[in-house]
């Protein structure tokens, strides 16, 4: 597997919605065009969640997986 | 008198029963449409239902507006504000009901305070943003609070009572255009 950069991490842990959306949201604002960032949450809506926001706003859902109740998401910036 | 009745002539493609539609019909583009919300209760439930999809909404990247109303305007002065308003009527209404968004009471089971106070304790437990944090992730992400200019006048509110970065009071004339034009409206 290709080693990914992860230019920004949200931790989202504890959160209920919206506020996993919310985070990510506010972060990848914060970085360049193409560039990756993740995502932890808790929150099992999220795995929805986070897939109709990257479908809505047209960052790409990368990497998905969920270890031990925690849910992570890779991103990456439109 | 004979009546004839023109029987259309039906083909075999026009009887075979159109296939039952999708109950979400996935647009291959993402519709460019924008949200107005209209805030009009100061109910903490609902409160909290309004800030909840004005902060989802903006960071889905919809342009989102909140209209804010009647007793939604309530809401919207500054926490520290306890008496707005002018004549003794107007004063009497904010003395009444605390003004401010850290404030509100749900409107059943509020059991003087009981309810909201097990609201928030529940709302910490479980991880949920109160409404005041929604609201400044609202802002944040560029979600545009309008107030209602006739309620403002009517509750004797002036602008140095409302919170910081309110846009301009405007009329319903602005809000049914937006409708008509544009926006998707939620009345809550």
């Amino acid at each position: 597997m290709a080693v990914v950069e992860i230019s920004q991490h949200v931790d989202a842990r504890g959160s209920s919605c919206p506020m996993p959306i919310v985070k990510t949201a506010q972060a990848i604002k914060t970085v360049a065009s193409g560039q990756l960032i993740e995502v932890l949450a808790t929150d099992p809506g999220s795995t929805k969640d986070l897939a109709a926001w990257s479908k809505t706003t047209g960052n790409e859902l990368v990497e998905q997986s969920v270890d031990g109740g925690v849910y992570r998401f890779v991103l990456r910036r439109k | 008198m004979t009546i004839v009745a023109e029987r259309p002539v039906t083909t075999a493609r026009e009887t075979v029963e159109p296939a039952p539609q999708p109950a979400f019909q996935e647009a291959a583009e993402p519709v460019a449409k924008d949200i107005l919300i209209i805030d009009y209760s100061g109910d903490l439930e609902k409160v909290w239902a309004t800030m909840i999809l004005a902060s989802t909404s903006a960071a889905m990247g919809v342009k989102t507006r909140v209209f804010v109303t009647f007793w939604g305007l309530q809401v919207f002065v500054k926490d520290s504000k306890r008496i707005t308003g002018e004549t003794w009527m107007q004063k009497m209404l904010s003395f009444m009901q605390r003004p401010g968004v850290s404030h509100r009471k749900l409107s059943k089971m509020n059991f003087m305070g009981m309810g909201p106070w097990m609201m928030r304790k529940l709302a910490k437990k479980y991880g949920v943003a109160s409404p005041k944090e929604l609201l400044e992730a609202a802002q944040a992400m560029g979600v545009e609070f309008i107030p209602c200019q006739m309620t403002m006048d009517m509750f004797g509110l002036k602008p140095e009572d409302m919170i910081e970065g309110m846009a301009e009071p405007v009329g319903a004339a602005t809000v049914i255009g937006l409708i008509s034009e544009h926006s998707v409206p939620l009345f809550i």
